[in-house]
């Protein structure tokens, strides 16, 4: 497991943006639930995806465009997410999303092959801005959930919800 | 020396607001409030202030008179998730944070069966996995107990109960040994969702086929073709009749027909023929004029 966490790390540190490299990042050991083994390789892909999926959001959320949700997000994840980037528009409001640090846990692969799901113990912090004043910063700890799916050359996130600890 | 005092007294002063905010008893909030219920806040002080509700599931904006309470009605918050609840007056900003958490009632099931099509008789051949959701599309992550069941048309029923952990739950079952069309159901109180898995037979099993003169040829016949559990195979399903004479071999591909398959070969005398259907083998007729 340490292996993999150092290719993770290493991973990341190679091929990652500015922004993925402000987040720590650790991953668990396994822990499956389900009859299907789990590929290294696939179990890195979908943390790495998952893992941009919050460069997105933090995006989206800054600028209120609701497009740049698409290349990671689908399903029921991406129509909440998309609501309340619309919500936030119609309010006058954007939010700036920071992730920090990253503790990850894959749970369950689902036999099929068709969905990971994982926890994530993240650290963020979350700026909210109204008509350009910030309202407030505050550094959030939460536990989410999260389901991911493939598509055609990435996994996409697919349920996204925090948990209380 | 002085610019950079300043800097370092309003940084100061910066941490210690951020600290105070985070501390903040002045706001009275639900730990959790499940989704879609009604739930207050209560706020201290006097005078108008801006009431901010932010998740990455749902934002609310509101004017509220601090030192009352802000009602929200059922169904103003129904997205699970973390949210930062900010008062921001004239002269006075409250934070807080609460958990929206997802109803207890389980409304939809997002159900995963595969195969939909497979052989009979396979151990633990089909899998199912289930993930549960209220009515607003939230993953229910509290244990709820699952109840599978593979149903067949002969009446035979396999049933396991699974209890879900954050959210999801799988089982194995096994094909049975007669085919047709199974429906698999998961199921939660009056809740549930079906797929179809059709099972079709296995491999023929005991291919078996006769041999007779046909004016200058040989017709060789298969006996119906069957798998192991009696099953027909279907039709379609290509048979390999081969003969072998005096160092040479030739082979004809022939599709059942009603069940079975018919060819005419050459009928050399000292023939050896023999049949196949994939990689199970018939039984060999030695042909003598």
């Amino acid at each position: 497991m340490l292996k993999s966490l150092l290719i993770l790390t290493a991973f990341f540190a190679t091929s990652s943006g500015i922004a993925f490299a402000q987040a720590t990042v650790h991953v668990e050991p396994m822990n499956l639930q389900g009859p299907r083994s789990l590929p290294e390789e696939t179990g890195r892909a979908a943390i790495r995806d998952y893992l941009q999926s919050w460069q997105s959001l933090s995006a989206a959320f800054e600028q209120n465009r609701t497009s740049l949700l698409d290349p990671d997000f689908v399903g029921i994840a991406k129509d909440k997410l998309t609501e309340t980037i619309q919500q936030q528009a119609a309010l006058g409001i954007r939010t700036h999303y920071t992730d920090r640090t990253h503790d990850i846990q894959i749970l369950f692969y689902s036999p099929e092959g068709l969905s990971i799901e994982l926890l994530d113990t993240v650290e963020y912090d979350v700026q909210v801005i109204d008509k350009d004043r910030v309202k407030t910063t505050q550094h959030v700890r939460a536990r989410y959930l999260i389901i991911v799916t493939p598509a055609e050359l990435r996994w996409r996130v697919r349920v996204f919800q925090a948990e209380p600890e | 020396m002085r610019t950079r005092l300043t800097l370092l007294l309003g940084g100061l002063a910066v941490a210690i607001a951020q600290m105070s905010f985070a501390q903040d008893a002045r706001m009275r909030l639900p730990t959790t409030v499940e989704a879609g219920s009604a739930f207050s806040i209560q706020s201290a002080g006097n005078g108008q202030a801006t009431l901010y509700i932010v998740g990455l599931g749902q934002v609310l904006k509101r004017d509220v008179q601090l030192g009352e309470s802000a009602s929200f009605l059922a169904g103003s918050l129904t997205s699970a998730g973390h949210y930062l609840v900010v008062l921001a007056g004239t002269s006075t900003t409250q934070n807080g944070s609460f958990d929206v958490v997802s109803a207890h009632k389980p409304a939809n099931l997002s159900f995963l069966a595969k195969p939909s099509r497979l052989p009979v008789g396979l151990h633990d051949g089909i899998t199912g996995a289930v993930y549960v959701f209220d009515g607003y599309h939230n993953l229910i992550a509290a244990p709820t107990s699952i109840s599978f069941e593979l149903a067949s048309p002969s009446g035979t029923l396999q049933k396991r109960l699974v209890i879900t952990r954050n959210g999801a739950a799988w089982t194995v079952m096994d094909s049975t040994a007669q085919q047709g069309i199974d429906k698999f159901v998961a199921r939660v109180d009056d809740l549930y969702s079906t797929r179809i898995v059709a099972q079709v037979p296995g491999d023929p099993c005991g291919l078996k086929m006769t041999a007779q003169q046909a004016g200058q040829q040989v017709r060789l016949v298969t006996d119906p073709v069957r798998d192991c559990s009696g099953n027909a195979v279907p039709d379609g399903t290509v048979v390999t009749f081969t003969e072998n004479y005096n160092g040479a071999q030739s082979t004809v591909d022939e599709p059942l027909k009603n069940g079975i398959a018919e060819v005419e070969m050459s009928a050399h005398s000292g023939a050896a023929f023999s049949v196949a259907s994939g990689i199970v083998m018939g039984n060999q007729i030695r042909w003598e004029k």
